[in-house]
Formats: structure tokens, C-alpha cells, sequence
């Protein structure tokens, strides 16, 4: 360990904190008992869709076209997820072929030189 | 618990997989599973864990820490806003609702119908805890086998990226409108374009509320 066993305690806590924190913002301005403003109702219920395609992104936010392998994997990888997905509505197996077809890509085909 | 555990097999797969992937960076570092399944009992987030692997050195600043994590997971102040309603008929177990509320998880509540006949607190607090043990397990499994075997993990982390591209695509499917999912994608993508993989996530977040915002005033409009 690079640092004590009270420090890294000390970090997880912090960091604890911190995440729980972020959470509960929302929380604290609406609590319990306080009617929530329609538009706050209103983005609560189209939050949800735009969230997931901007996580969509933010996982492949480091994804380089323009430098080798050109996203390549990723494009490959997603394609066969939104296929066999939309084919058999099997999360599992959606799931699972992409990662380890994923995996194999970076590791052989496209492996860093 | 029986009723809940089927919805939660997507983020069973992708969290063992991920989770497995922290926990094999954590061993790296000098943490054992021990310390690995600490960690995700009490941190529990999968960036923002990701990110802490490199916080274990000395003379970090905590400032820095703070700092860090909270950019890192700012996105989830828009899930909050969400589940404003839901968790607030929970009681004392929104607390939990709140602690819990990661990315997979919330995908989670928002694709899933509380089944008919089931107490819709339970429900909500067993998908929770649930997503929170196959973390745990996940994280413990990783610093373990990682440290007894060897092996070329490079690309596992996909698994995130899978399991939203699965989410996403259930919401299209699903979905009557898709012009928040369109908002979500393009606000992201132009701003990642502008401001770089670094700082790219408020900015999106600003341009998606604002255009979500106005895409309903237009309709209102329409509409009369």
C-alpha cells in the first residue's frame, strides 16, 4: 500500500462523501413536503432518455477517429449490440457477445502496436 | 427480493464485469479484496471509483479529492431530479434510495413498472441493494482473481458501454417520442466536439435542460 492504513480510511471517506453528496443535491432543494414546480415534473419525466444517450457518449468520450484504430472496435462493438438487441431483447446476451467481442477486438485485431 | 432479481440481471452482468475491472486496478495499487469490498460498500460509484484508484498516493490533497469526484459525478444531480417524487414516498429508506442512486441504477428505475400486487418501496430498495452486492461481489472477485491469476483484461470496461447502448435502445423501442433521446445524443456529442473529453459534461448537461425546456414551450404552443 502506498499510503497508511488511516489515509487510504481517510480517502475512502472523503470520496464516500463526496458522491453522496452530488446525490443528494437535488434532494435538498426539494425536500419532502415542498411541492415540486411542474417544469421540475417536466424534466423529471424526459430526463431519463437524454441521460442515457448522453452516458452513451460519455463512455466512448475517449474514442479517437482520427488516430489508429479510428474507433473502429467501438463502432463494431455497439453496432452488434443495438443489433443483437434489437434481434433478441436479451440483455445478457446483448451484453455479454459486446464486451467479449470488444475484448477480443483490442486485444488482437486492433491490438496497440 | 424474488420479484425484483430478474430485472436486475442486466446490471448483475455489466456490474460483475465492471466491478471486476476496479477491483483488478484497485489489487494493482496494493489493496487486497478486503479493501476492495470496503471500498464499494462505502464509495459506490463506478467513475468516480475508477477515478479514486489514483487518489491512494501521498500527500494527495482532499480539496482535490472533492473536487474531482464531485465533476466526475455531477451528471447525477439530473437523476436526483427524477426520482424527486418516487423517493420521497419511501420515508427513511430514501436515504438509501439517494446513497444507491448510480448510473445503472437509475437507468434501472426508470425502465422498470413496479409489477402488480408488489410493495413498491420494497421493489425499489431490493433493486438497489441488490445492484449494490453484485458491485461489491464484482469489486471483491476482481482484487481477488487478480491477484491469484494473471490475465489480459484490456477492453472489460465495455461492459458500461454496453449496458447503456442496451438501455438506450429498450427506451427507443419503448418510447413514444424520441426526441429527448435525439436531445440527449446531439447536446453530448457537440459538446464533446467543443470542449474535449475533459470538460464536456456540464456544458452538455446545461445545453439538454435548456433545449429540453424549450422543446416544451414549442409544444405548448402547437398544442393550442
Amino acid at each position: 500500500m502506498p499510503i497508511s492504513v488511516w489515509e487510504s480510511i481517510v480517502v475512502i471517506l472523503v470520496v464516500g462523501i463526496t458522491i453522496f453528496f452530488t446525490r443528494l443535491i437535488p434532494f435538498l432543494f426539494f425536500p419532502p413536503g415542498k411541492e415540486i414546480p411542474p417544469t421540475v415534473q417536466y424534466l423529471g419525466r424526459v430526463l431519463p432518455p437524454a441521460v442515457i444517450g448522453m452516458l452513451v457518449v460519455y463512455c466512448l468520450k475517449a474514442v479517437s477517429i482520427v488516430q489508429f484504430p479510428f474507433g473502429v472496435p467501438e463502432l463494431v462493438s455497439v453496432l452488434a449490440v443495438v443489433v443483437l438487441h434489437v434481434w433478441k431483447r436479451n440483455n445478457l446476451l446483448s451484453i455479454g457477445v459486446g464486451t467479449v467481442l470488444y475484448m477480443a477486438l483490442v486485444q488482437t485485431v486492433f491490438a496497440a502496436a | 427480493m424474488k420479484e425484483a432479481f430478474p430485472y436486475t440481471i442486466p446490471v448483475l452482468t455489466g456490474y460483475l464485469f465492471i466491478g471486476f475491472a476496479f477491483g483488478v486496478m484497485f489489487q494493482e495499487k496494493g489493496y487486497n479484496f478486503i479493501w476492495a469490498g470496503f471500498m464499494s460498500l462505502l464509495d459506490y460509484a463506478g467513475s468516480g471509483q475508477y477515478l479514486a484508484v489514483n487518489f491512494f498516493v501521498p500527500g494527495i490533497s482532499l480539496l482535490h479529492i472533492v473536487f474531482l469526484e464531485f465533476m466526475v459525478n455531477i451528471r447525477h444531480i439530473f437523476y436526483g431530479l427524477s426520482m424527486l417524487e418516487r423517493f420521497q414516498k419511501m420515508g427513511g429508506k430514501r436515504w438509501y434510495m439517494i446513497f444507491s442512486l448510480t448510473d445503472e441504477t437509475y437507468s434501472l428505475l426508470c425502465l422498470t413498472k413496479v409489477p402488480q400486487g408488489v410493495d413498491e418501496t420494497k421493489f425499489l430498495l431490493c433493486l438497489a441493494a441488490l445492484d449494490q452486492s453484485y458491485w461489491i461481489l464484482g469489486s471483491v472477485l476482481g482484487a481477488a482473481v487478480g491477484s491469484a491469476v494473471p490475465f489480459d483484461a484490456t477492453g472489460i470496461d465495455f461492459a458500461m458501454t454496453a449496458l447503456f447502448v442496451v438501455i438506450f435502445v429498450e427506451q427507443w423501442l419503448t418510447s413514444g417520442s424520441h426526441i429527448p433521446a435525439y436531445i440527449g445524443l446531439g447536446c453530448t456529442l457537440l459538446c464533446l466536439l467543443l470542449f474535449g473529453s475533459g470538460n464536456f459534461i456540464l456544458p452538455s448537461m446545461i445545453c439538454i435542460m435548456t433545449l429540453l425546456l424549450a422543446y416544451r414551450k414549442g409544444e405548448k404552443k402547437y398544442a393550442h
